[in-house]
């Protein structure tokens, strides 16, 4: 067998690929550009989400955005871990992300614009990702399957919060409501977009999926977003802006309307509405804190020669 | 660039477990390393004692090695307890 | 009251820096320390409102600028992050001998709120005398941003050590302490650690007072207008 031959099969039984292992350049590769990707997002993520941190309007809802948005930071961080064993440097993906090469998830092109928008995220955002983080738990890649095992265990709490301040609002005055329906509005058709183009369309799906970096189809995962989230909304007693959806007892799933790609694509390629303020934030605070990371070196190799000497 | 170095952390839970690896960050020192990890990776009141490693310091076994390291305790049955018969009329032990 | 302020806005103003820290493992961290301070407004304005028949809410987000009582120190703009850091670091070398005072407090309720803080504090107090050396200590540009930020800031400390009359009643009653009494270890700490961090301690200066009597810096409204804007714009909404 040859090498490639070895490391398929190896895959094929279950076992997961580690850090020092053989595996083909394009198993490295795409595996650094879909971890890279995923925590490109939840760094950007941070920013949608910490545009509240100061409004947010209880003492308790502050704290727990707080911990929420830093869980994000964490997020990240576990990922960067991932994929630095992939030999690729945190540096380098920064890079990357700052000079518009690698992507994040769009949905973060999207603006915050009222509180409700909080319990959207985390209802159907962090919903959304759970439902592909999950997949991914069990993907070939050790390092990222465990970084997944450990974010889907930290997330738990995001999706609940967001669903408790929705409920909050749409219990209270007609006001909050509105607020809450508008966010539904805003929010479900980018959500749905999260799972990303047909598997028809997908163009690195089937490889992705032989290897086991991609456990579920987009199109499966979708729909399972779908059927989990509608009865929850309804349950609020909002309604999903798409006159198409409804439950289809053959199936035994929910019909729903097309997406409108057009808006999807014209988001990656940078036309969100956020997508210049998101990235400027990023490469802001990463050159405004140059000095800092340079000074604390600094200090680091002066004290390392004062111990040696 | 000047990145700073990569550490690995390892950190005991509260169940008298030994050292457990947890992830790994950057830091430029040691003390500013072990500060990091206690407010990454002990969010969840999750450890009592934390180590941290430069990664560069590490040596790792190579997969290569794998037989020679491991299949030699692997054919060491023996040292496993379900190893042994007992009849299941004895109890306790 | 005053202390359960202090920890509300600078908690505040640590939240603003989230997504934006120098480095991500530093935001992982300066949200810690704002999660923390957070948690102990929540008690000391819970208490204070048991005293007074109101909840912690109504009184974070129903009190205009003249009613808050924090030290100036605590509602200063973040700057860079120097600035962040000497802020931090002035208050948590402050904070820590306050609360190793009022865990003694005659007032039970205090004294447990004190104790359960101080630990939070002395790791708080770590990371910023940490941040001190390295930046004071670090490169010829850190060094001056820091050093500035040490200058710029240094006005707003005298007010710590300030005893007013409430503060002269609630340290005869044993609940209080004195806080000018403070003022010494805290000097000596500050000067030990500029020392090793090669930077000078701000020779003594005209010293700003006011926040604790409601007299604030302009900061202040700004902050509140930010943070109450829901409550005030949805009166007797629930959240």
């Amino acid at each position: 067998m040859t090498p490639d031959e070895i490391f398929q099969d190896r895959i094929d039984r279950g076992i997961k690929i580690e850090p020092k292992d053989y595996m083909p350049e394009g198993y490295r590769k795409t595996l650094i550009r879909q971890i890279s990707q995923h925590a490109h997002s939840e760094i950007v993520g941070q920013l949608p989400e910490g545009n509240w941190i100061t409004r947010a309007p209880s003492l308790r809802r502050k704290a727990i955005l707080l911990a929420k948005v830093q869980d994000e930071a964490g997020h990240g961080l576990y990922l960067y871990s991932a994929a630095e064993t992939l030999g690729v440097s945190r540096d380098q993906m920064i890079a990357d992300l700052h000079s518009g090469k690698a992507k994040y998830s769009s949905i973060f092109n999207y603006p915050t614009l009222t509180w409700a928008d909080i319990g959207a995220i985390g209802w159907l955002v962090d919903g959304a990702a759970i439902i592909n983080q999950i997949a991914l738990c069990r993907c070939s890649y050790g390092p990222y399957a465990r970084a997944m095992v450990r974010i889907c265990k930290e997330e738990s709490f995001h999706q609940r919060q967001g669903y408790e301040i929705l409920l909050t609002l749409c219990r209270g005055t007609k006001e909050q409501k509105a607020m809450a329906q508008d966010a539904l509005n805003r929010w479900w058709w980018p959500s749905l977009m999260m799972f990303g183009p047909h598997d028809s369309e997908s163009p690195h799906a089937e490889q992705s999926t032989k290897w086991k970096i991609k456990i579920v189809s987009n199109d499966g995962l979708r729909q399972k977003f779908v059927d989990q989230t509608v009865p929850q909304g309804e349950y609020l007693g909002l309604t999903f802006p798409d006159p198409k959806l409804k439950w289809n007892a053959v199936r035994g799933h929910y019909d729903f309307g097309e997406i409108d790609w057009q808006e999807f694509k014209n988001v990656i390629q940078g036309n969100g509405p956020c997508n210049r303020d998101r990235l400027r934030a990023r490469i802001e605070a990463h050159e405004q804190g140059a000095w800092v990371r340079e000074a604390a070196m600094a200090y680091a190799k002066k004290h390392e020669n004062k111990a040696a000497a | 660039m000047n990145e700073w170095p990569l550490w690995e952390v390892f950190i005991r839970g509260q169940h008298g477990l030994a050292h457990q690896h947890a992830g790994s960050l950057h830091a430029p020192d040691a003390e500013t390393a072990l500060n990091n990890a206690r407010d990454v990776y002990t969010r969840r009141n999750e450890g009592v004692s934390i180590w941290v490693v430069k990664s560069s310091d590490i040596t790792a076994s190579s997969p290569s090695e794998k037989g020679p390291l491991f299949e030699p305790a692997a054919s060491k049955p023996y040292r496993h307890p379900t190893f042994y018969e007992v009849p299941d009329e004895v109890k306790h032990l | 009251m005053r202390l359960g302020d202090n920890a509300l806005i600078l908690s505040q103003r640590l939240g603003e820096w989230c997504g934006h820290g120098p480095v991500l493992e530093e935001d992982i961290a300066l949200t810690n320390v704002a999660l923390d301070l957070l948690g102990q407004a929540r008690l000391w304005l819970g208490y204070a409102g048991e005293l007074t028949g109101r909840d912690e809410d109504q009184i974070a987000f129903l009190r205009d600028a003249g009613e808050f009582r924090n030290v100036l120190l605590v509602e200063q703009p973040n700057g860079d992050f120097a600035h962040t850091m000497a802020r931090q670091f002035f208050f948590d070398l402050w904070h820590r001998l306050l609360l190793e005072k009022l865990s003694a407090s005659k007032d039970e309720r205090i004294g447990g709120i004190a104790a359960k803080a101080l630990k939070e504090v002395a790791y708080h107090r770590r990371r910023s005398t940490d941040w001190i050396l390295r930046l004071g200590d670090g490169t010829e540009e850190s060094h001056a941003r820091m050093q500035q930020a040490a200058d710029d800031l240094w006005m707003y400390t005298g007010e710590l050590f300030e005893m007013d009359a409430l503060d002269k009643e609630m340290q005869q009653a044993g609940i209080g302490c004195d806080l000018a009494a403070l003022r010494e270890p805290w000097l000596n700490e500050v000067s030990r650690v500029f020392r090793e961090g090669t930077l000078e301690v701000p020779k003594q200066s005209w010293m700003q007072r006011g926040g604790k009597r409601g007299i604030h810096s302009e900061n202040l409204g700004h902050i509140l207008a930010e943070m109450q804007f829901l409550q005030r714009a949805y009166p007797g909404a629930k959240w």
